[in-house]
C-alpha cells in the first residue's frame, strides 16, 4: 500500500511539471496564437533555472531565471509571429530547434554540477498522516500552487474582464481590435506569459524533478503539453486533469519495472509518447467538437490595416 | 518607427535575397558570439566557411554530411510545399536506418553485391511506413500530423535503442549497446578512392532533378501543391487533399528513410543508439533556406554541412562546444523567417513626429 501512495505522489509531481507548461500554452493559444517552441524555452529554461541554482543555492531563484529565459525567448517569437507576421509553426520549430541547440551549447559546463541537497517538504501534521500523508501532503510547494493557479484561471478567463478581452482576441482579432483593444500587444502579453510558465515548467524539471542537467532533458515534455491542451479542449480544468493522467503514464513504466514486469525498459519508455498519439487520435477523430472549442484564429495572422 | 505595408506582388528579389540576409545575420551574431566568448571571429569565420573547402578530403567530407540532409530536405520540400507540416523526419531516418541495418546484418561471406539495392530499398520502405502511420491518423483520425510525428520519433529512438540493446546486440562487442559490424560488401559504392563520398550524393542529386521535373513539369506535382496554396481552389479543381496527404508523407518518409539507409550502410557501418545525429531536424531548416527549391536546397544543404563541420573544428581547434552548430542552425532558421517578411511586405520607416501629427 505504501508504494502506491508514492506512486500517486510521484504522479501527481509528474503531472505538475506537464500542466504548468500547458497552463502557459492555453493562455498563449486562448489569443490566438500556436507556439511550438515550447521544447526549445523549456530546455533553456531548464538549464537557465539549473545553472542559477548552482550558483545560488536558491531554488526560489532558479524557477525566476526559468521564467525569465521562457518570457524572453518567447517575447522573440512573439515579435516575429505578431510584427512580423512570420509563419507560426516555422517560428516556433525555429524556436524549438534554437533552444535545443542553444541549451546544450550554454549547458556545457554544468552537466557534471550537482544541486545542494534537495528539500523535502511536508505539510504540518496533514503530511503525517498514514498513507493519504506520503500521497498528498509531502509535495513540493510548487504542485499545489500550480493546483491553485488553475482555479486563479478559471476565474481570469470566465469571470473577469481582462480574460474576456484576451478570449476575444483569439476568437476575433478583427472584432477586438475595431473595438480599440490593442489586439498585437496582449498577444504579445499572453505569448510571453505562456513563455514564463513554460520556462517555469522547465526550470522546475532540471531543479526538482530530475535535479541535474543533461542535454535535451525535457525529452518530449513540451510537445506533449502542447498536444495536452489540444485533449483538454482549452480548458484549464482539464488540462489540469490531464497532465495528472500523464504524470501516471509516465510513473507507471518506473512502477511496472519496480514490480518485476519483464518488459524491456525501451517499450516502457514509449508509453507517454504512444499515450499521446493514441489520445490525440481519440480526441481529434470528432472534428467537430475540436473546431468548437478552439480559439477561432487559432494559427491564424492578424495584421491590423492588411 | 517601422511599419509594414503590403506588396502588391511578392518580391522575387527578395525571395531569393532573404536567406543570403539571413546567413549574413547569423554570420554577424556568429563573429559576435566567438568574440564575447574570447575567440577571434576572423578563425571562427575560416572554420565554418574555409576549412571545409579547402582541401579535396575535407570537400568530400562535406558532400558527405550534405547528402543526407539533402536526400531528407527533397522530401521535407513535398511535405511543406503541400502545406503538411511533418516534422518527424528523424523518427523516419531512424527507422529507415533499423531497416536497413536489418538487411545488412543478413549478408554474410558469400552475399552478393546486390544486397546494396536491398538495403537501400528496406530502408525506403521502413521511412515510408513510419511515416506511412502520420498519413493514417491524420487521414482517419484527423490527429494533428506535427505532434503525432514528433511523438513517433522519440518512439523510433527506444526501437532502436531496444534492437542495439537487446536482439541484435553483437554477443563479441564486449557489451557495448551495438550492432556487429556489417559485412563490407553491404557497403554503400564510394565514388573514388581516398574520399568517403558515395554513390549517395548522386542518388540526392538525381533526387533533386526529379523533384524539380514532379513539382515543375508534371501535372501531379501541381495538383500536390495547389492544395497547400489554396485548398479552396484545389477542392474546386478535384485535386484530392487526401492523396496529396499520402503522397507528401510518403514521399518523404521513404527520401528520410533512404537517407537513414545510405548512413547505416555508408560512414556509419553498424548500428548503434548514435544513428540519429539530428539530420532529420536540420533537415528542416536545409528545406526552408533553400526555399523549397531543389536547386536552393541543394546549396543550403552544403551550407548546413558547413555548420556541422565547423562545429566539429571548433571543438576540436577552439575548445569550443560542438553544440554550437545547434545555436547557429537554429539562428539561421529564425533570421532567416524575419528576413522573409520582406518578400511580401516593404519596410517604411516613418518618423514619430509624422505618426503624433496624422490626423
Amino acid at each position: 500500500m505504501e508504494s502506491y501512495a508514492l506512486l500517486f505522489a510521484a504522479t501527481l509531481n509528474a503531472g505538475t511539471v506537464l500542466a504548468i507548461a500547458a497552463l502557459g500554452l492555453l493562455i498563449n493559444e486562448k489569443s490566438g496564437i500556436v507556439n511550438l517552441g515550447a521544447e526549445g524555452m523549456m530546455l533553456c529554461a531548464a538549464i537557465a533555472g539549473f545553472a542559477t541554482v548552482v550558483h545560488t543555492g536558491n531554488d526560489w531563484l532558479g524557477f525566476a531565471a526559468g521564467m525569465g529565459a521562457g518570457a524572453l525567448l518567447a517575447g522573440a517569437f512573439g515579435v516575429l509571429v505578431i510584427w512580423l507576421n512570420t509563419n507560426q509553426y516555422a517560428t516556433g520549430l525555429a524556436l524549438s530547434l534554437f533552444g535545443a541547440g542553444f541549451s546544450a551549447f550554454a549547458g556545457i559546463n554544468y552537466v557534471r554540477e550537482k544541486l545542494p541537497e534537495r528539500p523535502h517538504f511536508s505539510v504540518p501534521f496533514l503530511g503525517d498522516i498514514p498513507l493519504i500523508g506520503p500521497a498528498l501532503f509531502r509535495q513540493h510547494p510548487m504542485v499545489y500552487l500550480t493546483m491553485a493557479l488553475v482555479i486563479g484561471l478559471i476565474w481570469f478567463l470566465y469571470r473577469s474582464r481582462a480574460g474576456l478581452v484576451l478570449r476575444s482576441v483569439g476568437e476575433s482579432p478583427e472584432s477586438a481590435h475595431a473595438l480599440g483593444y490593442p489586439v498585437r500587444r496582449i498577444r504579445l502579453a499572453a505569448v510571453m506569459v505562456g513563455g514564463a510558465l513554460c520556462g517555469l515548467a522547465g526550470a522546475y524539471i532540471s531543479v526538482i524533478y530530475t535535479p541535474l542537467w543533461v542535454e535535451g532533458m525535457v525529452s518530449g515534455k513540451g510537445w506533449i503539453a502542447l498536444a495536452l491542451t489540444t485533449f483538454a479542449t482549452w480548458r484549464p480544468a482539464r488540462v489540469l486533469l490531464g497532465a495528472y493522467l500523464f504524470g501516471g503514464v509516465t510513473m507507471l513504466q518506473f512502477h511496472l519495472q519496480g514490480i518485476g514486469v519483464q518488459v524491456p525498459s525501451q517499450f516502457l519508455t514509449m508509453l507517454p509518447y504512444l499515450a499521446t498519439i493514441v489520445v490525440l487520435a481519440l480526441i481529434s477523430r470528432n472534428p467537430a467538437w475540436i473546431r468548437i472549442n478552439m480559439p477561432a484564429s487559432l494559427g491564424k495572422p492578424f495584421y491590423p490595416g492588411s | 518607427m517601422f511599419k509594414l505595408e503590403a506588396r502588391p506582388q511578392p518580391s522575387k528579389f527578395w525571395s531569393m535575397g532573404s536567406p543570403l540576409l539571413a546567413l549574413a545575420i547569423t554570420v554577424v551574431i556568429g563573429m559576435v558570439l566567438f568574440a564575447a566568448l574570447g575567440k577571434d571571429p576572423a578563425k571562427g569565420l575560416a572554420i565554418f566557411f574555409w576549412e571545409p573547402i579547402k582541401t579535396p578530403y575535407a570537400l568530400g567530407e562535406l558532400m558527405v554530411k550534405a547528402t543526407p540532409l539533402l536526400v531528407i530536405a527533397l522530401g521535407l520540400a513535398v511535405c511543406f510545399r503541400s502545406n503538411v507540416w511533418n516534422i518527424g523526419a528523424e523518427g523516419q531516418f531512424v527507422i529507415g536506418a533499423v531497416f536497413a541495418g536489418g538487411v545488412a546484418l543478413l549478408a554474410d561471406k558469400t552475399t552478393d553485391g546486390w544486397i546494396v539495392i536491398a538495403i537501400l530499398l528496406a530502408g525506403i520502405f521502413g521511412g515510408m511506413v513510419w511515416a506511412g502511420l502520420t498519413a493514417l491518423l491524420r487521414d482517419k483520425f484527423n490527429a494533428n500530423e506535427i505532434l503525432v510525428s514528433l511523438m513517433l520519433v522519440y518512439v523510433a529512438d527506444m526501437v532502436l535503442s531496444y534492437l542495439v540493446y537487446g536482439p541484435w546486440k553483437d554477443p563479441a562487442g564486449y557489451n557495448f549497446p551495438q550492432s556487429k559490424t556489417f559485412e563490407a560488401i553491404t557497403q554503400i559504392p564510394r565514388l573514388m578512392q581516398g574520399s568517403r563520398v558515395s554513390i549517395g550524393l548522386l542518388i540526392a542529386l538525381l533526387g533533386a532533378l526529379g523533384l524539380w521535373v514532379f513539382l515543375f513539369r508534371t501535372r501531379a506535382g501541381f495538383a500536390q501543391q495547389v492544395g497547400g496554396l489554396a485548398p479552396a481552389a484545389a477542392r474546386y479543381a478535384g485535386f484530392s487533399s487526401r492523396r496529396a496527404l499520402w503522397t507528401a508523407l510518403l514521399v518523404s518518409g521513404g527520401a528520410a528513410g533512404l537517407a537513414g539507409a545510405l548512413e547505416v550502410a555508408g560512414p556509419i557501418g553498424q548500428l548503434t543508439p548514435y544513428v540519429p545525429a539530428g539530420y532529420g531536424f536540420a533537415a528542416i531548416i536545409v528545406a526552408f533556406v533553400g526555399r523549397l527549391h531543389p536547386v536552393g536546397m541543394v546549396f543550403s544543404a552544403v551550407l548546413m554541412s558547413m555548420f556541422y563541420i565547423g562545429g566539429e573544428l571548433a571543438q576540436s581547434r577552439l575548445g569550443l562546444p560542438k553544440s554550437l552548430t545547434g545555436v547557429f542552425q537554429g539562428l539561421l532558421l529564425f533570421t532567416l523567417l524575419a528576413c522573409d517578411t520582406l518578400i511580401a511586405y516593404r519596410l517604411r520607416f516613418t518618423s514619430p513626429l509624422a505618426v503624433k501629427g496624422a490626423p
